[in-house]
């Protein structure tokens, strides 16, 4: 592989300047592979928002080089207007309190319900296997 | 079942280590499946006042360093001041 650590912090950097909000998780929206990257994008589609996500099980030095950005540890990183938001459990709760929706600017749904609709239990779904990890 | 793995952290360590690096704090942690690694915590401090969540969150990760993600598989927190969330 010849992408360089250098080449994959710039790509992130643009990632997240581009894109009024961005979400780095792991698996997709449609196939999140931990439960607490689904409970993130759980919220963002409760809003009807329009964002961007990257997966970043790919390759172990997106997640390495995003934390060195970010300085936070932990996988989903939720981006909006350039700046880190937080990961699950700030994005879930800012979502409860309406903060994310006055954050992003759209309008808190009706209905929205006190969680994130396909709330599961994080852990449930966050099968050690598909974890990459930092120390490695 | 937890000690079959030496480096597995216990909820009263993890209280313990959160007291020490935020003196005064209230903090309940609640081992989510009874495995050693998946953690939630619930900490009220006066050292969050005036700081935004994530840098409240990131004064309780920084208690635990490259733990995070590693023995420490995940921790949940919900963080707030005396006086309520902000």
């Amino acid at each position: 592989m010849s992408t360089t650590n250098e080449e994959i912090r710039k790509f992130l950097e643009s990632a997240i300047s581009e894109n009024e909000v961005m979400l780095f998780m792991k698996g997709t929206p449609d196939q999140p592979r931990c439960g607490f990257s689904m409970r993130t994008s759980a919220a963002l589609n409760s809003l009807g928002v329009r964002y961007a996500a990257m997966d970043i099980l790919p390759d172990p030095r997106i997640r390495e080089e995003l934390s060195a950005i970010s300085d936070w540890p932990t996988i989903p990183q939720l981006f909006v207007h350039g700046k880190l938001v937080g990961g699950c459990d700030i994005v879930t709760e800012m979502y409860e309190t309406g903060e994310l929706a006055d954050l992003i600017g759209v309008e808190q749904p009706d209905d929205a319900e006190p969680e994130p609709p396909s709330v599961e239990p994080p852990i449930q779904s966050a099968p050690l296997g598909l974890e990459n990890r930092l120390s490695d | 079942m937890a000690n079959l793995f030496k480096t597995v952290p216990t909820t009263d360590e993890l209280k313990h280590r959160i007291q020490q690096a935020l003196p005064g704090a209230d903090v309940q942690v609640e081992d989510l499946n009874g495995g050693g690694d998946h953690f939630r915590a619930e900490i009220v401090s006066d050292h969050f006042q005036g700081l935004s969540r994530i840098e409240q969150h990131k004064l309780v990760y920084d208690v635990f360093g490259n733990e995070i993600g590693g023995a420490i598989h995940a921790l949940s927190l919900k963080t707030s001041t005396p006086g309520g969330t902000q």
